[in-house]
């Protein structure tokens, strides 16, 4: 098993015939063949878009239409950040499982309305301002680069791109091997927080070990790392390890992502590492050795 | 993006906000007439800089006078004396840092009669996902530390999106501000109108501290600082024409018009990665090898070699930098692009200082040749950890 996506995920795109959508979709075709069934653009319905390999998917004019057509279950956005809550919505209606945005920069408020109308739908958001999800030799949704990955068994959540990716690689070089990484992204307002995540990989069979990347601004981390412990006295636990990044921004600076802040005495790293520690995180000081902290936790 | 109070305060006045009659000051000959503007018996002379704590807040030049950063005056002539003093020099402030910042705006405004000082202040409460009002009978002083001291004393009230600010919201706001007879009439007025303003021009935090009540029994906004959520300013050009870039590092501003995302810290090793969890990271590591970063600086995930020369071009003008670590994950970026961009920068700046470069990902080989071939003197990295080790000890040595 694997969470999220797996081999039989069908996906549409949002913004396929842009430049990010195009060659993304490329990359996801030629990794073991994702099933990217269908795009969507509001004036070229009727269309067909081509892959570099040659293989052609249709386009339709909205998520709805492209849903009924092929049966899609999940939709990836790639829309510029003024209309990709829009594209979000459209997906909602249609009455998509999973939607997963990467766009970066899509406004605070519009979030706050989308989140609004995702909590009354049976629809779940990655993102926005996230790299995607991959379950290795099976499905890749977003950006995350391919072939760092191997099948395995840890399970990775991240609010970062590149951390995901060193954590993905090191647990590859380790010989760990991935069971599906999910990176859910940078802003403040997002779709689906880590404890979703960590309650799915806990009940995720292929999953046997979890490492969780945080990084400065909100509470997100300190709430996860309760549910953890919560899930522990329950007697569900897994192995697990952890990184903060943020330790030395300073505060009141947006640090590149929206959501990374320490703003009114909240969301500083090292209340975030001792919440995760105290619930039986393995964190690492270092983001050079996740996979070593990793093998540690592994050995006891 | 951050405004100056008077400007939030014009922002606030423009939904119908009760804020004071005032006039800013841009330039010295503006004193006498912003004064003239008001009609006493009351002036206060507040400096405009983007930092809180100014009250509180010492001028570094003798000349200024011995107050703060904020000045009442009680006669014309006072006020023009204070408003002379303290234009365009230098207020530290517990925000400032020790080197302070220089006070190129003032705000000359109607003093008011406070009877009480409450605290009240909008954002967006991540947990939740909405908007949602923060308030305290404590107002005036430091919320932090209220908050620290006496949390029973703050209350969170969230607003629906779907349905906005209701009545009932507007009166949770009342019952937690304590406010009774004209004081709870203003503020079932005002709080939907602040929710107003919060939404439409997509702030990220609206906050009144203090919001008085004044000895007539009625509210007014005391003190105003907004912020806006910067993705969503393509979309307010009337906000964008409020940027200050006196305010902001020259270096940052250059970062900005390269959409790098690029800030000043006061270390000594530059720092160059893609994505902004990375760049964090590697500002960490530089640290936990007993060494501090001198920036932060994310080139994003699709930065061609002009862009990474830009980057390298504005660390390099950071006098404090002794040596610069390059750290790329290549996923959607290609390393030899990253390379050819780097040596590009090494030789357009005639760089002096010990560079250490890691590349991973996508070409990694081509990238690693492209270094190794160059002739110049560039240190390898295997990986993180190793790169932050070379450079530390290069800067060092």
């Amino acid at each position: 098993m694997s969470i999220l996506v797996n081999k039989d995920t069908k996906v549409i795109v949002q913004g396929l015939t842009g430049k990010t959508g195009s060659f993304h979709t490329n990359q996801a075709l030629e990794y073991y063949g994702t099933q990217m069934v269908a795009g969507t653009h509001p004036k070229k319905a009727g269309e067909k878009w081509t892959s570099d390999q040659g293989v052609e998917l249709p386009i339709f004019a909205t998520a709805g239409e492209a849903k009924e057509a092929t049966g899609a279950n999940a939709s990836v956005v790639y829309v510029p950040p003024a209309g990709a809550a829009a594209a979000i919505e459209e997906s909602i209606d249609a009455g998509i499982e999973l939607i997963i945005c990467i766009t970066e920069g899509v406004p605070v408020a519009d979030m706050v309305r989308v989140k609004a109308k995702l909590d009354k739908s049976g629809s779940r958001l990655i993102g926005p301002n996230c790299p995607g999800v991959l379950t290795p030799e099976e499905c890749k949704i977003g950006i995350m680069p391919g072939k760092i990955f191997t099948k395995g068994n840890v399970g990775i959540v991240s609010r970062s791109g590149t951390l995901t990716y060193e954590a993905v690689f090191q647990t590859t070089n380790e010989g760990l091997g991935q069971s599906t990484a999910v990176g859910i992204g940078g802003d403040p307002v997002k779709g689906t927080e880590f404890i979703d995540m960590l309650e799915m990989f806990l009940a995720d069979d292929a999953t046997e070990s979890i490492i969780m990347i945080g990084e400065i601004g909100g509470s997100a981390e300190e709430e996860a790392a309760q549910f953890i412990k919560d899930e522990a006295a329950r007697g569900r636990k897994k192995p697990m390890a952890g990184f903060i990044a943020g330790r030395t921004a300073p505060p009141g600076r947006t640090m590149g992502h929206a959501g990374a802040i320490v703003s009114g005495g909240e969301g500083g790293a090292e209340s975030k590492i001792e919440a995760m520690e105290s619930a039986g995180i393995k964190v690492s000081p270092s983001p050079a050795r996740l996979g070593a902290t990793m093998v540690e936790v592994l050995k006891g | 993006m951050n405004i100056h109070e008077y400007q939030a305060k014009a922002v606030l006045k423009s939904y119908g906000a009760p804020v004071a009659n005032g006039a800013p000051v841009l330039t010295s000959d503006e004193i006498e007439s912003a004064v003239d503007s008001l009609p006493g018996p009351l002036w206060v002379i507040k400096s405009q800089i983007h930092a809180g704590g100014r009250g509180k807040g010492k001028f570094i030049e003798p000349e200024a006078g011995e107050k703060g950063g904020v000045r009442l005056a009680f006669s014309r002539d006072d006020a023009i004396a204070f408003a002379r003093q303290m234009l365009g020099k230098t207020l530290v402030t517990a925000q400032t840092g020790p080197a302070g910042k220089q006070v190129n705006r003032l705000y000359v405004e109607d003093g008011a009669d406070i009877e009480n000082e409450l605290y009240l202040s909008l954002l967006v409460n991540r947990s939740t996902g909405q908007v949602a009002f923060v308030a305290s009978t404590e107002g005036g002083m430091d919320i932090e530390q209220v908050a620290h001291d006496t949390p029973e004393k703050i209350h969170t009230i969230n607003v629906d999106p779907l349905d906005g600010m209701t009545d009932a919201d507007s009166a949770k706001v009342c019952d937690a501000l304590e406010l009774s007879d004209a004081a709870r009439e203003d503020g079932m007025k005002l709080f939907p109108i602040l929710y107003k303003a919060f939404v439409e021009k997509d702030m990220s935090l609206l906050e009144i501290n203090p919001l008085i009540i004044m000895k007539d029994g009625h509210l007014r906004v005391l003190d105003a600082k907004v912020s806006f959520d910067g993705n969503s300013l393509f979309r307010h050009p009337d906000i964008m024409e409020l940027r200050d870039k006196t305010e902001e590092d020259e270096k940052e501003i250059e970062a900005s018009e390269w959409d790098l995302a690029y800030i000043a810290l006061d270390g000594t090793i530059g720092c160059m990665v893609n994505g902004a969890g990375l760049a964090m990271a590697t500002m960490d590591i530089i640290k936990l090898y007993g060494e501090e970063p001198a920036n932060f600086c994310d080139v994003g995930g699709g930065a061609n070699a002009e862009k990474v020369a830009a980057a390298f071009k504005i660390i390099m003008k950071d006098p404090n930098v002794k040596g610069i670590l390059v750290n790329i994950f290549g996923g959607i970026m290609k390393c030899d692009v990253i390379a050819e961009g780097v040596l590009q920068a090494v030789k357009e700046t005639n760089l002096q200082v010990p560079l250490v470069v890691r590349l991973e990902g996508t070409n990694v080989d081509a990238g690693k040749a492209i270094i190794a071939n160059s002739g110049l003197n560039v240190i390898p990295a295997d990986d993180l950890d190793d790169a932050a080790q070379k450079i530390v000890a290069a800067v060092k040595s």
